[in-house]
């Protein structure tokens, strides 16, 4: 039953690979990944506090009374979320992009998968376990947003760019390709997901 | 009172909050299955945000801004809405126990929902008036259990067609979100 650390820390990336084997936080998902740039952004930023907070959960999970666990949890959690508000605000060269992901910086404090991490997984196991869960976890999602993001902004944009290098313009395989504006819109997060999700079943269930 | 109607209108169907701000996704998927479980969550998120609006406009503007702790804003207004959710739900079960019994399990699930954290920071974001953003507040609440209910409605028509398997459960359900969100996109022309 017991896994190894490699293992907690690889589950993330397949397994459980949120958001489409664990189904939550689906706010940032749909919200900041027009473009594959922001989906890394939010996917870091998510990635630091999901590291942290389970660190300091595992650490206090003797001393936190389990009937004010929650509270405790999102105390911890908002802590972390300051930080990473904190420390985007200071560098120049991030902080276009925490104007671009705006509210949904604050809103990881309301991110299921980070309360969710804390409560499933790092209230009950080791510190070295828990950093793995979160590590796994957080580059999980990471590269689901990522891919989420890219996806999207080929399909709508055309082009695809990272710190406004165009890494990749599909005009040039295909010419005559027009974008398709419908999936950098909001109505096109959702249609993106649910096939995205779609697809991991047909891989999935084989 | 032409600028309240602008703005009422701008944030039930404009900038609805499921469909075109994304957030309070997770009730949204998960709680739309039944009507009636709909409608519970819808009531339980109009009560609690247009309280948290107001709470958190006043904790912002007398005590965050004078005192200078303007970056500690996410732990006092998550601090906030817990407590807020916690003493409206001793309340409600004390003094009016039926609609305590019709709000059920909704009630703690706020907590976690982003869409009331998310309106009080776009709320202080946008610098509205403390009437304003009552008014919003309440509006935006509103267009999040109309989308809701609308939701609710389809998907249990969905129930009874017959959908290829890999496409179940959560994945048609996105993908029905995106037919709505595409219907109240058709709203973006009204402001």
């Amino acid at each position: 039953m017991a896994k190894s650390i490699t293992q907690e820390f690889a589950k993330g990336l397949w397994e459980e690979i949120p958001p489409f084997r664990l189904v939550l936080g689906l706010c940032p998902v749909l919200g900041v990944t027009t473009t594959m740039e922001n989906g890394i952004g939010m996917g870091l930023a998510t990635t630091f506090v999901l590291l942290c907070s389970n660190i300091l959960v595992s650490v206090l999970r003797n001393v936190i009374p389990s009937k004010v666990r929650i509270a405790c949890f999102i105390i911890i959690i908002a802590t972390f979320v300051i930080v990473v508000e904190q420390l985007m605000q200071a560098y120049a060269s991030i902080y276009p992009l925490y104007l671009k992901l705006g509210v949904f910086i604050p809103l990881i404090v309301v991110n299921c998968i980070v309360l969710g991490r804390a409560e499933a997984f790092a209230f009950k196991n080791s510190i070295a376990r828990s950093m793995a869960d979160g590590l796994g976890i957080g580059i999980g999602f990471t590269l689901s947003l990522s891919a989420l993001g890219a996806v999207r902004e080929i399909i709508g944009n055309g082009t695809l760019t990272l710190y406004e290098k165009p890494l990749f313009n599909i005009v040039s395989f295909v010419p005559s390709f027009q974008p398709f504006e419908f999936m950098v819109k909001p109505p096109g997060a959702f249609v993106a997901l649910g096939l995205m999700l779609c697809i991991m079943n047909v891989i999935g269930k084989k | 009172m032409g600028d309240y109607i602008v703005l009422i209108i701008s944030c039930i169907f404009v900038n609805n909050i499921l469909l075109a701000q994304f957030l309070g996704n997770c009730p949204f998927l998960g709680t739309s299955k039944k009507m009636e479980t709909a409608v519970g969550m819808a009531m339980a998120v109009i009560f609690v945000l247009v309280m948290a609006g107001a709470i958190t406009w006043l904790i912002y503007t007398y005590i965050l801004v004078p005192f200078d702790l303007v970056y500690l804003r996410t732990i006092f207004f998550i601090l906030v809405i817990a407590s807020l959710v916690q003493f409206v739900e001793m309340f409600l079960k004390k003094s009016i126990p039926a609609l305590y019994a019709g709000l059920g399990i909704f009630l703690p699930l706020i907590t976690t929902n982003c869409a009331v954290f998310g309106v009080c920071i776009i709320n202080i974001d946008k610098e509205l008036s403390f009437m304003q953003s009552m008014v919003a507040s309440f509006a935006y609440a509103a267009g999040f259990g109309l989308a809701l209910i609308l939701f609710a409605g389809v998907r249990e028509r969905i129930l009874l067609a017959r959908v290829p398997r890999p496409l179940q459960d959560t994945s048609i359900g996105l993908i029905t979100a995106g037919m709505i969100s595409l219907i109240f996109f058709a709203f973006k022309g009204m402001v």
